[in-house]
């Protein structure tokens, strides 16, 4: 018998609500939501983790910035550290830069191992950066998270559209809460007919000042994307 | 240390198993730890007792019986089949892998081929092996 699945539950017993933030497929700015979420939660009072599961290209910690010199602290497991108010847990703590070439079972082995282990703190919310499309890490998360709440990034291209329409018929199909949409990337010139059948919580500009305030959460509360996430979580997301 | 976490999941396990199959008393808890975890024995064994002692009536008294179960990996690239040895890996990388055992897929390449594409096919960590206990 596997020992560490009977264990999650009270891993996450701390947690009042965990918000996954997923997508039908990558490049959409998933981590980018991921983190300025966390740190817009932050910003006004609460009580927050962000656990990156994206371990094929993590990059939350960009975003993020701060971790020089940090690890967790290993005290009747790993204590998350808190990174700009954060308690942050990621496999490049283990990984370093280099690429973890992992097959399905060694996903799943990898994120029940992290979730058995890690010990968060007692958190308002836990923003989980889901990988992008519907394979084993998504399906584990699924299993283990404890009510996961989804949030879903799509952008204005109907190719990310297509691709979330199939997340949310899977999330609708094993009744999890689907908290809403948020599109990315959004431009002025952007027409296109938006995906309907989901709440929309908002829509995030295209913001040309996103890139050099990567790793300065200072400077990423300041952007436009970030007073709109602030918005978003405002109207939708504080009264989870 | 680490070891208290998965030694807790152990003892969760156990009772979880126990009441399962409807048992009064675990008598004996068999634990394999696969050799590419790392862990120390001897601070698992501890916290394993320690726990079980604050434990309900149903699993207090159990013995814990530890065998270490030697990593084996097969590459998938070339099928070559190697034995796991931690002498080789720095400090840090060990600990990595002690954290995360699928961390092997980061740093350990197939010695024939050098593909990271291998099986752990055993010993990666902690696994209940069997309950013994009366009904």
């Amino acid at each position: 018998m596997d020992p560490r699945v009977a264990i999650i539950e009270q891993r996450l017993a701390s947690i009042k609500k965990i918000i996954a933030v997923a997508a039908g497929k990558g490049g959409v700015g998933k981590s980018t939501v991921a983190t300025g979420l966390a740190l817009v939660l932050s910003e006004l009072g609460h009580k927050v983790g962000l656990l990156d599961l994206d371990f094929y290209g993590p990059s939350t910690h960009v975003i993020l910035g701060g971790l020089e010199g940090v690890q967790p602290r290993e005290d009747h497991g790993i204590v998350p550290p808190k990174v700009h108010g954060i308690e942050f847990i990621s496999i490049v703590y283990y990984a370093g830069e280099n690429p973890a070439p992992l097959r399905g079972p060694d996903l799943t082995n990898a994120l029940i191992e992290l979730l058995a282990i890690t010990r968060w703190g007692d958190l308002d919310f836990l923003v989980v950066d889901m990988p992008p499309g519907l394979g084993d890490t998504t399906l584990d998360a699924i299993r283990f998270l404890k009510d996961p709440h989804f949030l879903v990034v799509t952008t204005p291209s109907r190719v990310a559209q297509e691709t979330v329409k199939k997340l949310v018929m899977l999330l609708r199909q094993v009744g999890l809460p689907l908290v809403g949409l948020v599109e990315n990337m959004r431009r002025l010139s952007d027409k296109g007919q938006r995906f309907s059948d989901v709440r929309f919580l908002g829509e995030l500009p295209f913001d040309e000042g996103l890139e050099g305030a990567l790793g300065a959460p200072g400077r990423f509360l300041q952007t436009e994307f970030a007073q709109r996430l602030r918005e978003i979580v405002t109207v939708s997301l504080q009264a989870l | 240390m680490h070891e208290w976490a998965l030694a807790e999941a152990v003892v969760a396990t156990a009772k979880k198993a126990a009441h399962n199959k409807q048992m009064r008393e675990v008598r004996e808890i068999a634990v394999k730890l696969g050799e590419l975890q790392q862990i120390e024995r001897e601070i698992f064994e501890f916290a394993l007792q320690q726990i079980l002692r604050q434990e309900e009536p149903l699993v207090r008294q159990a013995k814990v019986s530890l065998e270490i179960e030697r990593a084996q990996f097969q590459c998938r690239a070339c099928g070559w089949e190697w034995a796991f040895t931690a002498e080789q890996l720095s400090q840090e990388i060990s600990e990595a892998i002690h954290f995360i055992p699928e961390i092997a897929h980061t740093y350990i390449r197939c010695p024939q081929c050098h593909s990271p594409d291998f099986d752990v096919v055993k010993g990666r960590g902690v696994w209940l092996a069997s309950l013994k206990g009366v009904q």
